[in-house]
């Protein structure tokens, strides 16, 4: 399959009134998440503290990471900014939408400009659904443009996407999963939103499709200008597509910052693990003693009182067993939550050289 | 020294009832104690089922239509079921991708450990107690005592992949087949179970055929690799010379869509684009190309490749490639 040449639509005339696009103000911030928590109450009535006071803001037009374990919070933050799950406290605003307290026909119409791709292209589309409908419901929901228009902006969108506009009679079952994915951001991108919620978009997919669906994710970022908060596991893959991270840990960032930054002067030993435990096809050297990390995090029932990732680390003193350490600036940009990122040396000798 | 399991020239078919396809078509792989054997290829490329028909797993409808599989000298294809069970979990053992499915939720971690060494070596009910708690202490889970008597829903992933690992090394087998065993994992536990995997190779001379789509867990485990393209092995050797000196485009292909992490400096270097992409996608089973099956992907691709069914390229001893271009590829 051959990527079609992408094509920048007009924009549609929206019956959904006062959608007016923001993009006039290029360099200030998109999202602003001011202290977001979400709790799940068990039955027990212990609560699972799933995100637990995270702060934020993303530039228009950035691409914003968020890594860590399963468990850490990460798709939990994604699907509190689509509203998908509601937080406890804290607030949220993208554009001229402001989140938190939104709700009926308002927050409808914000999911114009806020959308979302999933990790599982299998399970995300409706198998009665004809490609094309799917990617046009959006659309058809917001009543966006007329008939033709519609269908239009469909084709466009199939081509940007690098599928053939003739694939929109087929039924999800007769894609590839790669063409699924490829559907389901035809289908995020087709409301021309401001912001997209990316959650582990590549993590089903094959190495060589996942290489197929970055560069496709990236040039549409740059084409239509789009700001991407984009969820996953995976170091290497947030260091190819984003412009910043966040490293989060049992439901709080542990460090944040641009990606040249965070990549080349990592602070957290919690960061440091996580880069240790990447594996590359071109490391020979594999006999060497890496740094790793024992056990797994603790439950997000009744989390540590101090930091968090004390009890995994080896650099743990008392202190940090305590006091919690706040995310604090360590330079430009770049935060760090632990007591001891002035005097800790990474146990990672490209980060020590760097330095 | 002998391999330890040898398949040789292997085809497996489906009867999809309307048609009949070769899913294994003519792969051979060797297996040495003590070593690790990386197998890798994108989905439906007939990784998993050559691990599957090693084990006399098949599913419904698939059979092993040729070629031979020798565990020890002794030939598993026409290998009678009694014998079968006798070697699955004793000579052999597997360790799925899903440690949340493959282990049965309604036994204790110890029954499902000790059964294991009660039919396969006759222990009684203590002894195969002791070996389950050996077990659990040497893949690592903490309060191993209390551990015995927990339900694999009061476990995490990481820790019932342990102990799915400890069930395929209780009766310390000569061969163990790894189907991605860590991709449900955190990298920092996949990082803890494949030191964990070597560790207990170092002890135990157990030969390992490690099946993952991740380059980064070849260099990490390997000491040979085979790559998988449609139901055939495209491409053996050394795990170095497969990483440095691909000999096939769709190797290379793989080397070059996987994202690599830059750290310390290398970091702030400008941004080196768009990673490098296989167009397309692995046919699906009954569209292979006739003669090279990779051929629609490939950038070499030429007359020659879509009529003639490409050569085994021998580029020295140990490192061979299936392709008309794999000389010119491994010199380029």
């Amino acid at each position: 399959m051959t990527p079609a040449p992408a094509t920048t639509a007009a924009p549609l005339t929206g019956t959904a009134a006062d959608t007016g696009s923001q993009r006039d103000t290029p360099h200030g911030n998109l999202v602003d998440v001011q202290d977001l928590k979400v709790h799940f109450p068990l039955a027990n009535g212990n609560v699972v503290r799933a995100v637990d006071g995270v702060t934020f803001k993303v530039a228009r037009g950035a691409s914003f990471g968020i890594v860590g374990e399963s468990g850490s919070g990460k798709s939990t933050t994604a699907q509190a900014l689509t509203r998908l799950v509601d937080p406890v406290s804290g607030s949220m605003s993208v554009g001229r939408h402001s989140l938190s307290g939104l709700t009926g026909e308002p927050l409808r119409l914000a999911r114009k400009d806020i959308q979302m791709v999933f990790q599982d292209p299998f399970s995300s589309l409706n198998p009665r659904l004809r490609a094309g409908k799917a990617v046009r419901e959006p659309l058809d929901l917001m009543g966006i443009g007329t008939r033709e228009e519609r269908e239009a902006r469909v084709d466009e969108l199939f081509r940007a996407v690098g599928l053939h506009p003739d694939a929109k009679r087929l039924f999800p079952h007769q894609f590839s999963g790669g063409q699924r994915q490829r559907l389901c951001i035809a289908r995020a991108m087709v409301t021309e939103p401001q912001l997209v919620v990316c959650d582990e978009p590549v993590s089903a997919l094959d190495v060589a499709i996942q290489a197929q669906i970055l560069n496709l994710l990236k040039r549409l970022r740059q084409e239509k200008q789009l700001t991407y908060i984009f969820i996953s596991h995976d170091l290497a893959v947030v260091q190819n597509i984003c412009t910043h991270v966040a490293v989060m840990y049992l439901g709080q960032f542990v460090e944040t910052g641009p990606v040249e930054e965070i990549f080349a002067n990592a602070k957290h030993p919690y960061t440091w693990s996580l880069m240790a435990a990447a594996l590359s096809p071109d490391d020979r050297d594999r006999g060497r003693e890496r740094f790793t990390v024992t056990g797994e995090p603790p439950s997000p029932i009744n989390p540590p009182k101090g930091c968090r990732f004390a009890g995994r680390c080896p650099f743990a003193q008392d202190r940090c067993r305590a006091e919690k350490p706040e995310l604090r600036k360590m330079g430009k940009d770049h935060k760090v939550a632990c007591h001891f990122a002035e005097t800790l040396t990474p146990p990672l000798p490209e980060l020590a050289l760097a330095g | 020294m002998d391999p330890i399991l040898s398949v040789r020239d292997l085809v497996v078919e489906v009867d999809t009832g309307s048609a009949v396809h070769k899913v294994i078509d003519g792969v051979s792989l060797d297996l040495y104690p003590g070593k690790t054997l990386g197998v890798v290829g994108e989905s439906g490329c007939g990784k998993s089922m050559t691990a599957l028909a090693t084990m006399g797993l098949l599913p419904d409808r698939f059979r092993v239509a040729g070629g031979s599989i020798q565990l020890a000298g002794e030939e598993m294809t026409t290998v009678k079921p009694s014998r079968l069970r006798q070697l699955r979990g004793n000579a052999i053992s597997m360790i799925f991708q899903e440690p949340m499915t493959s282990l049965n939720p309604l036994l204790t971690v110890e029954r499902q450990i000790a059964e294991v060494v009660e039919l396969h070596q006759q222990k009684s009910r203590a002894e195969a107690r002791d070996i389950a708690l050996e077990m659990l202490r040497a893949v690592q889970i903490p309060s191993p005592e209390a551990r015995l008597a927990a339900y694999p829903h009061e476990l995490s992933g990481g820790m019932r992949q342990r102990v799915m690992i400890a069930i395929a090394l209780a009766c310390r087998p000569k061969v163990i087949i790894a189907d991605e065993p860590t991709t449900a994992l955190d990298v920092t536990v996949q990082a803890q179970i494949f030191r964990l995997l070597r560790d207990l190779q170092m002890d135990t001379e157990t030969a390992i055929m490690l099946i993952t789509h991740d380059l980064g867990a070849v260099a990490e485990m390997a000491d040979e690799v085979a790559v998988f393209y449609a139901g055939r092995s495209i491409e053996t050797g050394p795990v170095a010379q497969i990483l440095d000196t691909p000999a096939h485009p769709y190797t290379r292909g793989l080397m070059s869509c996987t994202p690599r992490l830059k750290l310390g400096a290398q970091a702030r270097e400008p941004d080196a684009g768009a990673l490098g992409e296989i167009p397309g996608m692995v046919p699906p089973l009954g569209r292979f190309p006739k003669a090279c099956r990779f051929a629609p992907r490939c950038a070499l691709a030429d007359a020659r490749c879509t009529h003639d069914a490409p050569p085994k390229v021998a580029l020295n001893d140990a490192h061979a490639a299936l392709c008309w271009h794999a000389k010119e590829e491994a010199f380029a």
